[in-house]
């Protein structure tokens, strides 16, 4: 280690790419379930079909977490 | 790997078997059995006249009217969900059943978790919708779902490839890798959360033998957490199938 380094991070970088591929749908699956639940506060009524669309939402959004993880399979071996 | 255990049986030939397909053969074995007890139960109740079933009978009753009332029934409607059923009922419990061996002790792999037997099924997904879509609408189906009514025309040149992508491309190899993902994931954390039990209980020392009590609980969260994925995602893909057929079918094409 020369003088000029401060820290030296060691690992691999595929690591903080599935880090940063899983904030996006992160964000996308709150949303949704926090939209499901204001619906389901106003429309108590409703809840079954909202249950039901709200489980495709978060099916869709997280099928992009899930193709990040997928990633090293396809590119890395 | 985990993943690929060393073959046991014909290994060499193509029907060389290791544990998970070992698995899969078990439960395959298993859901037939349950099926056929279940159909005898329903034939001769049905013969006899009686209307009080029994409580495997209910069990099976229960199970069937999921996919049959809240899925098929309630996304196509009575006579269009009860046309697609056999497709629908069987994903859904080849899938269960699958996913289920993930955190049964003794098998702790999820038949699902090697991506070919979802995409087995991804393909049958695939093949219905489209012969659903054919059938209902003939050609128009693609032209339909390619160029999307109320678009301006010159926006087809961005519209049709990303449509394209989207339903004839990504809709079967999302259904594959969703299910496959899953279950690759939540073995993974299992296995991370146990081994950090055994590491922290046998070759820690002093108070970091506490840690493997934390681990241990975390362990056993996610086994249960495991066990709602196992259904949800037998569900998710069931559901998501119903809904393809369903746009498939609609009269917006």
């Amino acid at each position: 280690m020369d003088v000029n380094t401060i820290a030296a991070v060691s690992g691999n970088l595929g690591v903080i790419g599935y880090g940063l591929a899983a904030v996006g749908p992160g964000i996308g699956v709150g949303l949704v379930v926090s939209k499901t639940i204001e619906s389901i506060a106003r429309q108590p009524e409703l809840a079954a079909k909202l249950q039901v669309t709200m489980w495709l939402g978060i099916a869709f959004t997280e099928a992009l977490a899930l193709i990040g993880l997928a990633t090293p399979f396809i590119f890395g071996l | 790997m985990e993943f690929y255990p060393d073959d046991f049986l014909f290994a060499g030939t193509f029907f060389a078997i290791n544990r998970i397909m070992a698995i899969r053969l078990i439960v395959l074995t298993v859901l037939v059995i349950v099926t056929l007890l279940w159909a005898g139960k329903f034939r001769k109740s049905y013969a006899a006249g009686s209307h009080v079933p029994g409580r495997f009978q209910l069990m099976g009753e229960i199970a069937l009217n999921f996919v049959r009332k809240s899925i098929a029934h309630e996304q196509l409607g009575e006579k269009d969900g009860d046309r697609f059923l056999p497709l629908l009922t069987t994903i859904f419990f080849v899938t269960l059943g699958m996913n289920v061996t993930g955190i049964i002790p003794g098998f702790n792999i999820a038949g699902t978790s090697i991506i070919g037997l979802p995409i087995v099924m991804a393909i049958a997904a695939y093949i219905t919708f489209i012969y659903a879509g054919v059938k209902r609408h003939g050609g128009h189906f693609f032209t339909a779902s390619l160029f999307p009514a109320g678009v301006p025309k010159a926006f087809y040149i961005l519209v049709t490839p990303i449509e394209f992508l989207s339903t004839f491309i990504l809709r079967p190899v999302t259904l594959a890798l969703r299910l496959t993902m899953n279950m690759i994931a939540g073995h993974l954390l299992l296995v991370l959360c146990f081994s950090a039990t055994q590491f922290f209980l046998f070759n820690s020392e002093g108070l970091f033998k506490a840690f493997g009590a934390g681990t241990f609980l975390f362990g056993f969260v996610f086994t249960l957490f495991e066990m709602l994925v196992a259904f949800l995602q037998a569900y998710v893909f069931t559901l998501l199938t119903t809904v393809y057929i369903q746009l498939a079918l609609s009269d917006e094409h």
